[in-house]
């Protein structure tokens, strides 16, 4: 068995580099200032009243203010004055996380560069319009040299593509009518040949348009677990907008009213606003991690849906393994020479384009000295191509048909055609298989040559990455068209628990909807048409950029980098996004003990003299205390910024030992944190005179 | 020492009801088989007992059964002096409203002094039907949410009118007809008489109350009604003469609540579910035990001191550990019985009486209501836990959605919202000095403890506030309806919702809630909402009066 070490010809570069562990995204202090002015556009009510919780913080303020305004005061007006700077802060985060979409957003948009399209008129002619007046169906001529005018499939001609302005990637890639290589993106350039374009999208709904609206957050909906999540903090504010609304009857009965400010201090501290005001960040950010490693959500649901995947269905092709095996060996069966076999392999395999059917040929050049390039009568042969249907390749050359293809199927066809099979060829292709190979089988009509070995490269760190899911719950199951002995052998080589061999469209299809049905959500990468059902009914179905358009429209991602072993990586910023949600409102709520010790004894000590023993941080004054805590209230949105932007850490680990961690780090971590907090601004909030 | 025996016993005669128990009310709410005697009263009420509901078929049963009952009890009540057994006794139209929903509600609280009020014959006709089918109808609406999380694909949660009628006659008739026997043996009175005439040490005449007791008082505890037919409940010494018959009184109280977590375990098929809520449940009444045991055996005033314990308002037959095992276990079961005056408690006692209510009474919890309310928490906890594991979460399998989050949270809110505006509004009204026995932060916390104890469906009095007026009967009868009903009805939609989802197979990924660290989270859930919610008022009253 041969290795190929040819490096992928789809692997992005630096694939792996994230592996394992979601990195961090950038966040730069400057973005705070220059996302200030976005911030201060917040402040408006109907924007604050799409969250339940910063909502409530805002009438506060503005209740505090007029409070204020009648009594001034350095507590009174220091008090407002924090509590308006919670609702800024909570903007700020927001406008932040917006800002380095809006960024994005600025490069994608420069490449909708106004185009004037050559669309194909009936009789074959050329006429000019501009890119906008394009509608679906239409054909459009480009040459080397122009942008693509819109989204669509390449139906005649071949072409090289400089797609850097979508992906970021400088190596031009291949386009090509027919297969799984037709798919061009408008604003992409095409840098030689010529190539005839079906439009497939309307103006305005391109590829490029709903980059821009998803990464400037304008398509922005809540997510459901989002809305189920802001639920549950609008029920946590009202219970507290309850306890202190109650508290001001209770505190006149024990005889000492509360200023109008110090409840609502007391309130903005009770209530999360913590998680309140960085929950959209939170989400925002975690559609821009995907973006960062080029990867395009539809919609947030399916990032949030990538978290809960429980079953990984991975193409053995370019995922597990390199993308082209090579043929490394001819085995004559029968009476055959292997001269003979050489010579139908290398006619077989002629006019076929695929990576498989090239490295035929070559072996074919290389060992056996058979010509490279097809002879004048050889190239008025009819090409079969490869169909899931038949399974074999070949062409048809005067009276004789030579094929090459999956064994049982070319057994089928011999024996169809009356041909006898050699009994040798089941032994050797089961142990070719057995050995991780794929035995194609070559054969006249009637007369089987013998067997073409093509060998398979599992690519490195698979079978961690793989540990790392099962860790993680999921299971992964390889597709592949190989007979079950290769796929076994794959299978084992590479570590993933099950696999699914010579699957076709339709067993794919079937196995999504039995795990489905089991209750597990499913995930799986696509890029060919016939992969378009499967994406579709998939849970997360992430389309390949080289793909057709059919597969992108039917997945609810798409790979710029078309590296279909980032389904992982999308795995984990899936969790990485609920993570962070679940940790900033835990860290939220155990917030609030400190702040009881706080507020409790300063509003009261005056009149219950022994509730000053639960000043336990020894704070200065009722209103240093006070003031203290709300300062701290807000500055923790501000500190928490990077954290919600660049996401909660997170490795692969058991359940148990990811909650016990986050438990213990934002659980604990949230009740001890403002103790500290809070005694350290009250040292130099006791500075301030009149405190 | 004979303290800690008590405990002990308690514990173990738990421990070997647990399985058995637990396993017959399994078997009672899934077996298809009707008895004879089940069949005639189907026929009789005109239901299809092998027809299933849908959720809203369910809580209509329940509502619509509730408010029946309510207006049945009122007239009951109304026409006293039509009836047999009524010794001139009358009862006056806000009592009998009060008591109508209160012993409908399973909460049992009395703004009536039963001796004077009450005849026997609207005590067992009236009251103690309620207090069966009260207690059957929370287990009912605790075994729809149960099969709302085995259930897959389906709008069915089972029939209401079964599950009544199953859980009266097969669960709590007989347990009761046991211990009722049990307790008259221990010297708990059963009588038809009005009382009996006594001539006084002093030499003046006077008259003993009687009552049928006996039969009441196991059913009392049993249902964790608590509602008592002598004024002074189980202190009283013909309902609780002595420390065995206080010892069999709270374990009655316990027992359904603590076995019905086995029941849960064995209708989710797997056990450790059920075991797991038992701990966390036992973990907090044990707490609460400790701290009301500690702060009642070390006394804070300068009288008390001098007696060596804070025995006012206690019996001695009970001494401290009875009162306090007693206090823990009414407060912490909805049952709201008591056998000491919890005003006389000290104020970290009685505050310890307050909080074991106002963690939402789960732990364990009353009849069918401990075992719902629990798994309301364990969602909301789960739903945390969940995001921190990078799941969108779940428990046992179902999602936890936007529709299970709302209906948790409507379960969770009802609750602080009744206590909480209940006690500021009663507050505000200028009668309330008046009502109150105590001035300060005693007096607050009276006042919190009625409207905690009513919207909690404790049915326990503080005493020490006058609750006969107006404000008080309407707003806590109010509290009382709206406290029961407006969780069970959340719990029904969140039981529905459930069953229509399918269920999501357990992986490594699946956080495993049958272990310490599930538990943890779910204790800190119960205490942190508790806390959080209710701090201020706590510091207001108890937790000034314990800092003193």
């Amino acid at each position: 068995m041969t290795v190929t070490t040819e490096k992928p010809q789809d692997a992005a570069p630096g694939h792996g580099h994230h592996a394992g562990r979601v990195s961090a995204g950038v966040f730069n202090p400057r973005q705070l200032a220059e996302a200030l002015p976005d911030a201060l556009r917040k402040l408006s009510p109907r924007h604050q009243l799409a969250n339940p919780v910063m909502f409530v913080v805002w009438a506060g303020s503005l209740l505090s203010t007029v409070f204020a305004v009648s009594r001034p005061g350095v507590f009174t007006v220091g008090t407002t004055l924090w509590l308006w700077f919670t609702v800024v802060f909570a903007n700020l985060a927001e406008a932040v996380a917006e800002g380095r979409g809006k960024a994005q957003a600025e490069t994608l948009r420069r490449t909708k560069k106004e185009t004037i399209a050559r669309r194909l008129t009936e009789d074959g002619s050329h006429e000019r319009v501009p890119g906008v007046d394009l509608r679906v169906g239409d054909l459009v001529v480009v040459e080397a040299g122009e942008i693509i005018p819109g989204d669509g499939d390449v139906v005649e001609g071949i072409a090289t593509v400089d797609e850097s302005a979508i992906t970021g990637e400088s190596a031009p890639v291949i386009r090509e009518s027919g297969g799984d290589r037709s798919a061009v993106t408008g604003g992409t350039t095409v840098l030689s040949d010529r190539i005839v374009v079906k439009i497939t999208t309307k103006p305005g709904e391109s590829f490029v348009d709903r980059m821009i609206a998803l990464v400037e957050g304008a398509s922005r909906q809540k997510t459901p677990n989002e809305v189920a999540l802001t639920i549950l903090l609008a029920v946590l504010t009202i219970i507290f907008l309850l306890a202190v609304v109650a508290l001001q009857p209770m505190a006149a009965y024990a005889g000492t009213l509360q200023p109008v400010v110090v409840l609502t201090a007391l309130l903005v501290c009770l209530i999360p606003t913590t998680i309140g005001a960085l929950l959209s960040a939170i989400g925002i950010a975690g559609m821009d991690r995907l973006v960062q490693r080029n990867v395009l959500a539809t919609s947030g649901r399916a990032v949030e849906a990538a978290g809960d995947v429980d079953t990984l269905l991975l193409d053995k092709t370019g995922t597990i393994t390199f993308g082209n095996r090579q043929a490394t060996e001819f085995i004559p069966v029968g009476d055959a020479t292997l001269a003979e076999l050489a010579r139908a392999a290398r006619l077989s395999s002629l006019a076929d384009g695929t990576p498989e059917g090239r490295s035929i040929v070559e072996l074919c050049v290389r060992d056996h000295g058979l010509a490279a390039e097809p002879s004048e009568q050889e190239r008025l042969a009819e090409f079969v191509p490869f169909a899931a249907q038949t399974r074999m390749s070949g062409i048809d050359l005067g009276g004789r048909q030579v094929r090459k293809g999956a064994t049982d199927a070319v057994r089928a066809w011999v024996v169809e055609h009356g041909g006898t099979v050699p009994d040798d060829v089941r032994e050797i292709a089961d142990r070719i298989g057995a050995n991780g190979g794929t035995p194609l089988l070559c054969a006249d009509q009637d007369r089987v040559y013998g067997v073409i070995q093509l060998s398979d490269v599992v690519k490195p760190r698979m079978r961690e990455r793989f540990g790392e899911l099962r860790a993680m719950g999921i299971k992964t199951i390889m597709i592949t068209g190989d007979n079950p002995l290769t796929a076994k052998a794959i299978a084992a080589q590479a570590g993933v628990d099950d696999f699914l061999a010579e699957a076709k469209p339709e067993d794919k299809m079937a196995l999504i909807r039995k795990e489905q049905e089991g209750g597990r959500l499913v995930a799986m990468t696509g890029d060919g048409t016939n992969d378009a059902p499967a994406l579709a009914q998939a849970d997360v179905g992430v389309a390949m950029n080289t793909g057709t358009m059919a597969a992108k429209e039917a997945g609810n991602m798409v790979d710029l980098d078309s590296d279909p072993t980032k389904l992982i990586e999308v795995v984990a910023i899936g969790k990485q996004l609920l993570i962070t949600r679940g940790a900033l409102t835990t860290f939220s709520i155990a917030n609030d003990l400190a702040k009881y010790f706080a507020i409790l004894p300063a509003m009261f000590a005056g009149i219950y003299p022994q509730l000053g023993k639960l000043n336990i941080m020894g704070l200065h004054s009722p209103s240093s205390a006070i003031l203290s805590a709300v300062i701290f209230n807000a500055l923790i949105i501000v500190a928490l910024i990077p954290l919600a932007l660049r996401g909660v850490r997170y490795r692969p680990a058991s359940a148990q030992s990811l909650l016990r961690r986050n438990l213990l780090v934002y659980g604990l971590g949230g009740i001890v944190t403002p103790f500290a907090g809070i005694w350290l601004i009250d040292l130099l909030v006791r500075l301030i005179p009149g405190m | 020492m004979a303290g800690l025996l008590q405990v002990l016993l308690l514990l173990a005669a738990l421990a070997v009801c647990w399985k058995p128990l637990g396993d017959h009310m399994a078997r009672v709410y899934t077996t298809p088989k009707h008895s004879r005697f089940e069949k005639a009263v189907y026929r009789a009420v005109r239901v299809d007992p092998d027809a299933e509901q849908r959720w809203p078929v369910y809580a209509a049963g329940v509502v619509g059964f509730s408010f029946v009952s309510i207006v049945l009890l009122y007239l009951l009540q109304r026409l006293q002096p039509l009836l047999p057994w009524n010794f001139g006794r009358t009862v006056n139209p806000s009592v009998a409203f009060n008591t109508a929903i209160s012993f409908v509600t399973n909460t049992n609280w009395q703004s009536y002094v039963p001796e004077t009020t009450m005849g026997h014959f609207v005590q067992m006709a009236g009251l103690t039907v309620q207090n069966f089918v009260s207690a059957a109808v929370g287990m009912a609406v605790a075994i729809a949410l149960i099969r709302g999380f085995i259930r897959s694909k389906t709008d069915r949660l089972g029939n209401f009118w079964v599950d009544l009628v199953r859980g009266s006659v097969r669960i709590l008739l007989p347990i009761a007809f046991v211990f009722a026997i049990v307790l008259t043996a221990l010297g708990v009175v059963m009588s038809l008489k009005s009382g009996v005439a006594v001539t006084n040490p002093d030499g003046s005449h006077g008259t003993i109350a009687l009552a049928p007791a006996a039969s009441q008082e196991a059913i009392k505890e049993l249902g964790t009604n608590g509602g008592g037919i002598f004024n002074a409940n189980s202190a009283h010494p013909f309902e609780n003469p002595n420390a065995w018959s206080n010892l069999i009184e709270i374990f009655l109280l316990l027992v359904i609540p603590v076995s019905l977590t086995r029941t849960f375990g064995v209708m989710v098929g797997n056990k450790k579910q059920g075991g797991v809520l038992l701990g966390v449940m036992g973990v907090l009444w044990g707490g609460m035990l400790a701290v009301i045991w500690w702060a009642e055996a070390h006394p804070n005033g300068p009288l008390a001191k001098l007696a060596g314990a804070a025995m006012e308002g206690k019996e001695v037959r009970f001494g401290i550990p009875g009162s306090a095992l007693f206090a823990d276990s009414t407060t912490g079961t909805s049952t709201g019985a008591v056998n000491a005056m919890h005003d006389s408690f000290s104020g970290l006692g009685g505050g310890g009486a307050i909080l074991n209510m106002l963690f939402g009474e789960m732990t364990p919890g009353g009849a069918g209501t401990g075992i719902y309310s629990i798994l309301v928490m364990a969602i909301i906890a789960m739903f945390l836990a969940g995001l921190m594991v990078g799941r969108t979460p779940e428990y046992l399998g179902k999602k936890l959605g936007k529709r299970e989050v709302t209906c948790a949270s409507i379960a969770i809110l009802a609750m602080p919202l009744l206590v909480l505006l209940g006690t500021g509004a009663a507050l505000l009204l200028p009668g309330t000095g008046a009502a109150l026995n105590n001035p300060g932060a005693h007096g607050f916390s009276e006042v919190l403890y009625a409207y905690t104890s009513a919207s909690n469906n404790n049915g326990s009095a503080f005493a020490g506030l006058t609750v006969t007026n107006g404000w008080f009967q309407s707003t806590l009868g109010l509290c009382m309806l709206f406290g029961r009903l407006v969780p069970i009805l959340a719990v029904l939609c969140l039981a529905g919702s459930l069953a229509s989802q399918r269920k999501v197979p357990e992986t490594v990924g699946t956080l495993p809630t049958t272990g310490p660290l599930f538990a943890t989270m779910l204790t800190g859930t119960i205490l942190l909402v508790a806390a959080l919610t209710f701090v201020p008022a706590l510091a207001l009253g108890p937790i000034t009066e314990a800092l003193a």
